[in-house]
């Protein structure tokens, strides 16, 4: 199932849905790097409200897009991650260190225009 | 080897009978419906059983029982029976309805029901007992059914109840737009300790929060499961978007944190529950003026 | 209600993953886990189906409620034919390690759990099996 992805000025907002599979994952994380390099964006939002669980390799894939589009200049920043599954992620082990999370698309847009007037 | 096959041949000749006298017994209960309905209800209300119910809805539910009771006996499932058994729990647990009621009503229906084969078949007494035979195991099935499923739903009604109250008793509150205290007193377990880290991330979702201040002036002790709680309970608020103060922190508490290996550098900590507001309105952008200083002469 | 029966999920894919888990949290929230407790299980599976895929290509998850003297749960084994573990202790060495970084994940699983029992033999396979009981 393809994530969809949408531009918002000078950012990207890729929305997640629930039961996303392994492969979804990685489809996701090329189709964000191509269209950050293809729209020139500042930004990546990825908005992860819908799913229900995170494990591992989806902790590691959000790290590897976040750092795949720093290396293109740009922030990234994950959006939306519930309670329940915040919770499950500390239990195992899974902090996400070096992503920056928000609480949601609102928070995300506020982190996003902070970072980029930053550079300015 | 010709005994066994005797065995398994007179088996299935009895699962056969007992099938046939299954479906004789409801076709009876089926013919007498009506009076065996309302000699039921009638011993029920005798009994003084489901007293929180009006006579109209005892004899709805009544009705329904029956039905059910019946085509489960009809059948030999019983998946049915036990959907209609936590339906029914449902609803009447929040009236007030206790176990030894809906025990007792089932029982007696199984009682009018076997009173009624004995008056049918009084003259037949060989009848009477294979009939009976068939029946019983079946109606204790039911009885089991019925009941078990109503203390399903009891004891979760009970968890829920339990939980509910736990959560009263334990405020985040909302101080400023977008801050939050959680002030943790006594002494907290593992388990309360889950349900505060719960309550914390639910309320930073609910209020929008991006800065919390949990104190824990009022803890005297924490263990090392604890205190890991509390450092996951920082560590979960951030993925969230929050970020956390811990005040109110003693020597003896921060050590534990030391002791489990979390680095109290990493840790957003402050003296006292004041402090800690101070340094979060200064995260949000508030600027702290003293009254008097509004006062220019 | 549905009535609670045994549920065998067959791994071979990464589709299988998420599919195991969702049947996991139907499950426990048909035996009547809160939902924190729900996406604790489902996040369980989720590692251990990896797993299978990851280390042995193809396996099983077993999805089970269990009763014993008046407490309720659920167990999971998560059961393959793989190439085993060569050294359990290695594995269960609490590092916060993860699925495929730096090792298993094993010890986060067992911290989202009650109970954990883990069983392997080089060239035979490995059957993870946890618990988790309602409060």
């Amino acid at each position: 199932m393809e994530v969809p992805i949408l531009k918002q000025g000078r950012f990207l907002i890729a929305t997640i849905q629930a039961a996303l599979s392994d492969a979804d994952l990685l489809q996701l994380r090329r189709a964000l790097i191509d269209k950050v390099i293809h729209f020139r964006s500042q930004g990546v939002i990825v908005d992860v409200t819908a799913l229900d669980v995170m494990d591992s390799f989806a902790t590691r894939t959000l790290r590897d897009i976040t750092n795949m589009i720093r290396l293109r200049g740009a922030d990234t920043v994950i959006v939306g991650i519930q309670p329940e599954v915040a919770f499950a992620m500390v239990q195992l082990g899974l902090t996400m260190e070096g992503v920056a999370t928000a609480l949601d698309l609102e928070e995300g847009l506020a982190h996003l225009q902070q970072r980029a007037t930053v550079k300015i | 080897m010709s005994s066994n096959k005797r065995t398994a041949n007179q088996e299935q000749r009895t699962a056969a009978q007992s099938t046939e006298l299954l479906q004789e017994l409801v076709a009876h209960l089926r013919q007498n419906r009506t009076q065996l309905r309302e000699e039921w209800a009638n011993r029920i209300t005798e009994a003084q059983l489901l007293t929180a119910m009006t006579k109209e809805e005892l004899f709805a539910e009544a009705t329904s029982v029956y039905d059910n009771y019946v085509e489960a006996l009809a059948t030999g499932t019983f998946e049915a029976l036990q959907s209609y058994a936590r339906n029914l729990s449902e609803r009447i647990i929040p009236r007030g309805v206790e176990t030894h009621e809906v025990v007792g009503i089932v029982l007696l229906l199984r009682d009018v029901l076997a009173r009624s084969l004995f008056a049918k078949y009084q003259g037949d007494f060989t009848m009477l007992n294979r009939i009976l035979d068939a029946y019983e195991p079946a109606a204790n099935r039911i009885a089991n059914t019925v009941a078990v499923g109503f203390v399903q739903e009891r004891e979760r009604v009970i968890r829920q109840q339990q939980e509910a109250i736990r959560e009263l008793s334990t405020p985040v509150l909302q101080v400023r737009e977008r801050l939050l205290i959680l002030p943790i007193i006594g002494v907290i377990d593992a388990q309360r300790a889950r349900q505060l880290t719960e309550q914390l991330l639910r309320g930073i979702r609910t209020n929008r929060a991006k800065v919390v201040v949990i104190d824990i002036t009022g803890v005297a002790a924490m263990d090392a499961t604890v205190a890991n709680h509390l450092v996951q309970t920082v560590e979960a608020s951030r993925l969230l978007g929050a970020t956390v103060i811990v005040t109110g922190l003693s020597p003896e508490i921060a050590q534990t944190i030391v002791t489990i290996g979390v680095d109290l550098g990493k840790m957003n900590t402050v003296g006292d529950l004041q402090g800690g507001i101070e340094q979060a309105e200064r995260l949000l952008g508030y600027k702290v003026v003293p009254v008097a200083e509004t006062a220019s002469s | 209600m549905p009535v609670l029966q045994d549920i065998l999920v067959a791994i071979r894919s990464d589709t299988d993953i998420v599919s195991a888990r969702q049947q996991g949290r139907s499950l426990a929230a048909a035996i009547g886990f809160t939902a924190t407790d729900a996406t604790l299980i489902a996040t369980a599976i989720s590692e251990l189906a990896r797993n299978i895929v990851m280390y042995a290509g193809q396996g099983e998850v077993m999805l089970q409620t269990v009763e014993a003297s008046q407490r309720k749960g659920i167990v999971i084994s998560a059961r393959d034919r793989g190439p085993g573990i060569r050294s359990l202790e290695n594995v269960l060495r609490d590092g916060y390690s993860t699925s495929g970084g730096l090792g298993l994940g094993l010890p986060g699983v067992k911290r989202l759990m009650d109970e954990f029992a883990i069983e392997s033999e080089l060239r035979r396979g490995t059957t993870v099996t946890v618990k988790k009981w309602l409060r």
